[in-house]
């Protein structure tokens, strides 16, 4: 990767901002490990993340009406050299994941405390730093092997982060080599497939290859590749039935991890998945190879309800909040598969809201295990008198995972009903309301252990400390807000939706 | 004053008396003093409103938009203006109520029970004033989600349980049925004003007119329709002044009310009755008042016995609006304060009883009548208003709706009213009868019982005086009603 920049004589710093995005936290990284201070770890960590948030902000207020940026890694014009691109859909998601890391870290001091011993610390942030570098790059690049190169970057420290929970429990290695298995599977899946689509256009830009394999459908190589590609990102979204690997490792990974990884990595990946198959290939590919109907309904929908219903039947809050976002990347399926504005405004709208709406649920457990030391539902009886703030947050998050009218859940179930009844998929809009009767059950599961269940043993709890309640109220009142005010998520999804789905001419210069 | 403020005004207090609670929680006279004062100010808010703009319909004031065509917005209009008097003024009674039952009851934590009930009275206020189906959805499920806490409020096992199923039948209708109506509404009209004369008009048309009315139907859990008013008896376990003011009045009336709206704002009177979409509701709504009245007949306990009765006259108001004429109509809306003012008497009174003697069933009840004579003679009075007999309030509402099934030349309807009557008369009269005419059962100890405390008394006295009084002011509403009726 070449990533120095040059200098143009006209060019501001505003002009650079797509590269400063990814390089502020990529050198932030090892500068956390060459200085080895941990105390000066968390707040280079801080710095860097909440720098590329306002770049991310600035970013988006310039394409949220519809404009595109194109950036051009040391001056070289694609498609020969690395071209970074940002639209609305991936500012939106630039946004999601350096908001969300901006509220994390804070949350992440006094957890990543209690979690992880002070010597491993250091690294822990630099870490946390690359992984969200990796995940930025993904986003921001539009060129597609070097997609593969950041999601190495980011899964890589993911399979460290996540071992890094072994320090409370033992089963995060065990958690954390299965992802490396699973996760290593799906990045060689996703690079054969990009290889092959070389094979066929000899070129990795994206738009370039949406040029080039526009008459080539038919051919069984650009088809494999395709396979390749859906199952490889399939795996690192963690699509129904490629989810295994995501329960344990959300389990066992440290709760500022799981907080982290939870709102973001399968969001990005879903990004991944949107551009590929309605940016590379067309969604007139689609609907030819029958990919919709066959692959994305049912897989879907069986997401949506046999993960719910495993989560009404977990006994750790954790893990049942795992298998809500696998039920509810189930939802962020449903959108594409319909093949409509609304339906993908659905989808971009959920993978925001439902972000936040898990950071924030997360952020609680995270909350409970530093005062508790598990997150188990036993555990966490009478938690809504000891701990009333913390509480009152998780039943924010709980009622915005279910989409209480109010809430910014809603309004993304909103969407995808009425993209449903659009298409007059009737049977499609009951189920969709159906699996949300689901999470009503888990969520209430919650709210009565918290608040009508009689308190565990007699140790005094104290509430959680200021530095875990304030990104826990910010994410709260985040999830309320999002409800009402929807002119950046509705905005930059609605200009997203339309880009998409204009197909390759979206992508044209 | 303004009346985009006072509305705002109107949601504010009861909101504001929320933090209160929270904040005084150690403090009980001060906390509880201060919610009164905020039920008095929301009273003389919403007068206020009245006077200002009587029974026209004011223009619709946007607080946000939340996605283009849907719109948080509020509106008064005579049906809303209706219900956010009743609503307020009965807050004042029952809070006081509350004040008298929790302190002479020694339930827990006062404060949680009082700001879950302001919470209430807050989402009701945005039921009455909503300018369209969003926003009503909106404050509905709030208002199911502030009710849950008082309904699990004495934490034992038989509470959980009856919330449990409050919540799941409340929300799994309102979610899974109703909020796929609103959306298909507004996928096929574009908009969810609530418009005289309807929006659907031409939109939509044959067999799915009568299903979208069903998802309606049976999605508004609140007006506890059969076969989804299981809720009712259940939320019972409820403290009794949660009983009266939320599931007499605010929780059950929110349900009709938005039935109400539903049949006269989305789908239009004239556009039902030219359809004959609503034709099933019509029967559905007369078995579930039959059959449910018989129910009551069977329950010995007093409350499930109210809670059978509830369900019984919810449906007047449902087939009120299924009868698709402006009698039925107006009969229906008549009901609503009608019913109100009676069953909150009536469960007042069970609360007082059980204060007082700490009985729940029927049978225990003989000979009550002579220690607590006023509870009894209150008792009485909201019986013969739910019964229907002048002159007493419940008398109109009946007679419109009678008159609306005459309309129609429904005459197996008129029927199924006067039946219902006379059941009303078989399960609510016993208990006035055997309070005052029967000796007590004979007891080991026989035990001598009073009249409960003052603040637990006065209050169902004063509603059922309230049910004589609207008696003679029926003509009022009447006339305060007729522009909803009134053509487009």
């Amino acid at each position: 990767m070449a990533m120095q920049t040059v200098h143009h004589t006209a060019m501001t710093i505003s002009d650079h901002l797509p590269i400063l995005q990814i390089i502020i936290p990529f050198i932030a990284a090892p500068l956390i490990v060459f200085i080895g201070q941990r105390k000066l770890a968390w707040p280079i960590a801080f710095f860097a993340s909440s720098t590329a948030f306002v770049i991310s902000c600035l970013l988006l207020s310039k394409v949220i009406g519809g404009g595109i940026i194109s950036y051009q890694i040391g001056g070289w014009a694609p498609p020969l050299g690395i071209e970074y691109r940002v639209d609305a859909a991936n500012a939106f998601v630039l946004f999601l994941v350096t908001g969300i890391a901006t509220v994390v870290l804070p949350y992440a001091r006094k957890s990543v405390d209690a979690e992880i011993p002070k010597p491993t610390q250091t690294l822990f942030y630099a870490l946390f730093l690359l992984c969200m570098t990796g995940l930025l790059g993904v986003t921001i690049t539009a060129d597609a092997f070097n997609v593969f190169v950041f999601l190495e970057i980011s899964s890589l420290s993911t399979y460290v982060l996540i071992a890094s929970g072994s320090y409370r429990d033992k089963r995060a290695l065990t958690a954390a080599f299965n992802y490396l298995i699973m996760g290593t599977i799906g990045a060689t899946f996703f690079v054969i497939g990009l290889g092959f689509l070389y094979m066929a256009t000899g070129t990795l830009n994206m738009a370039d290859l949406a040029d080039r394999l526009s008459g080539q459908y038919e051919s069984r190589t650009v088809r494999a590749g395709f396979a390749f590609i859906l199952v490889g990102i399939g795996l690192k979204i963690a699509i129904f039935p490629l989810h295994f690997w995501l329960p344990n490792a959300y389990t066992y990974a440290p709760s500022a991890v799981t907080t982290f990884l939870a709102a973001t990595a399968t969001k990005v990946a879903v990004y991944v998945l949107l551009r590929f198959i309605f940016s590379v290939f067309q969604p007139a590919f689609l609907a030819e190879t029958s990919t919709l109907e066959l692959i994305f309904y049912p897989f879907a929908l069986l997401a949506m309800f046999t993960a719910s219903l495993t989560a009404i039947f977990q006994r750790d809050l954790k893990r049942m909040l795992a298998y809500s976002s696998i039920a509810q990347i189930g939802y962020m399926l449903l959108g594409i598969a319909l093949l409509s504005e609304t339906g993908l405004m659905a989808t971009i709208i959920h993978l925001f809201n439902h972000g936040i709406t898990k950071a924030l649920l997360f952020m609680g457990v995270g909350a409970y295990v530093l005062r508790t030391g598990s997150s188990f539902y036993i555990h966490l009886q009478g938690l809504g008198k000891t701990m009333p703030w913390t509480s009152a947050a998780v039943v924010i998050g709980g009622v915005s995972l279910i989409g209480v009218p109010g809430t910014a859940g809603f309004l993304s179930k909103w969407l995808l009903v009425q993209a449903a009844i659009e298409k007059g998929y009737w049977p499609l809009a009951t189920l969709i309301v159906a699996s949300s009767l689901l999470a009503v059950m888990y969520v209430w599961r919650l709210i009565e252990t918290l608040y009508l269940s009689p308190p565990n043993g007699e140790r005094i709890i104290q509430e959680a400390p200021l530095s875990m309640l304030l990104p826990l109220w910010i994410m709260a009142l985040a999830c309320i807000y999002f409800g009402f005010e929807t002119d950046i998520t509705l905005g930059a999804a609605k200009t997203a939706a339309q880009a998409l789905l204009a197909g390759s001419s979206g992508m044209m210069h | 004053m303004d009346t985009s403020l006072a509305i705002l005004l109107s949601m504010l207090l009861p909101a504001a008396a929320v933090v209160t609670n929270l904040l005084f929680r150690k403090s009980p006279n001060l906390r509880d003093g201060l919610t009164l004062g905020a039920a008095i100010a929301t009273f003389i808010v919403v007068l206020n409103i009245l006077a200002n703009v009587g029974n026209t319909t004011t223009a619709t004031f946007v607080l946000l938009e939340v996605m283009p065509g849907l719109e948080l917005a509020f509106n008064v209009e005579p049906l809303g203006m209706m219900f956010a008097i009743l609503a307020s003024g009965l807050w004042i009674v029952t809070h006081i109520y509350g004040i008298g039952y929790m302190r002479g009851n020694n339930e827990d934590d006062h404060a949680r029970f009082f700001a879950c009930f302001s919470f209430a009275i807050f989402s009701v206020m945005g039921i009455a004033f909503a300018a369209n189906m969003f926003t009503l959805f909106l404050f509905y499920e709030i208002l199911t989600l502030s009710t849950y806490p008082l309904v699990a409020h004495k934490g034992t096992l038989a509470a959980i349980k009856g919330a449990r199923t409050y919540l799941s039948i409340l929300i799994g209708t309102s979610i899974g049925l109703q909020l796929v109506a609103v959306i298909w509404t507004f996928a096929i009209a574009g908009t969810l004003d609530f418009t005289r004369g309807g929006i659907l008009e031409g939109l939509i048309a044959g067999p799915p007119v009568a299903i979208l009315l069903a998802l309606y139907a049976f999605g508004i859990g609140k007006a506890a329709l059969m076969p989804f008013h299981r809720w009712l008896p259940a939320a019972m376990v409820a403290p009794t002044p949660v009983s009266a003011l939320l599931h007499a009045v605010a929780v059950v009336k929110a349900g009709v009310f938005t039935m109400l709206k539903v049949g006269i704002y989305i789908f239009g009177i004239d556009f039902l009755a030219a359809t004959g979409a609503s034709i099933w509701l019509m029967w559905l709504a007369a078995f579930s008042i039959i059959t449910s009245s018989v129910i009551a007949l069977t329950k010995d306990n007093l409350k499930a016995r109210l809670a059978y009765s509830t369900i019984s006259q919810l449906s007047y108001i449902t087939l009120g609006v299924a009868l698709a004429t402006s009698m039925g109509i107006l009969g229906g809306s008549l009901h609503v304060v009608m019913h109100a003012m009676g069953k909150i008497t009536l469960f007042m009174c069970a609360g007082s009883i059980y204060v007082a003697t700490h009985k729940t069933n029927i049978s225990q009840m003989t000979g009550l009548g002579r220690a607590m004579p006023i509870t009894f003679i209150a008792f009485l009075i909201g019986s013969l208003s739910i019964i229907g007999l002048p002159p007493l309030g419940g008398s109109w509402s009946k007679w419109f709706l009678i008159m609306g099934a005459a309309d129609t030349g429904q005459l197996a309807i008129i029927g199924v009213l006067l039946i219902s009557s006379l059941l009303n008369v078989a399960y609510l009269l016993p208990l006035v009868g055997k309070g005052f005419f029967l000796k007590p059962v004979s007891e080991s100890k026989p035990t001598k019982f009073a009249e409960s405390p003052t603040l637990v008394w006065a209050p169902p006295a004063f509603t059922a005086c309230g049910c004589i009084i609207l008696f003679f002011f029926a003509g009022h509403i009447q006339a305060f009603l007729m522009p909803i009726i009134a053509a487009p």
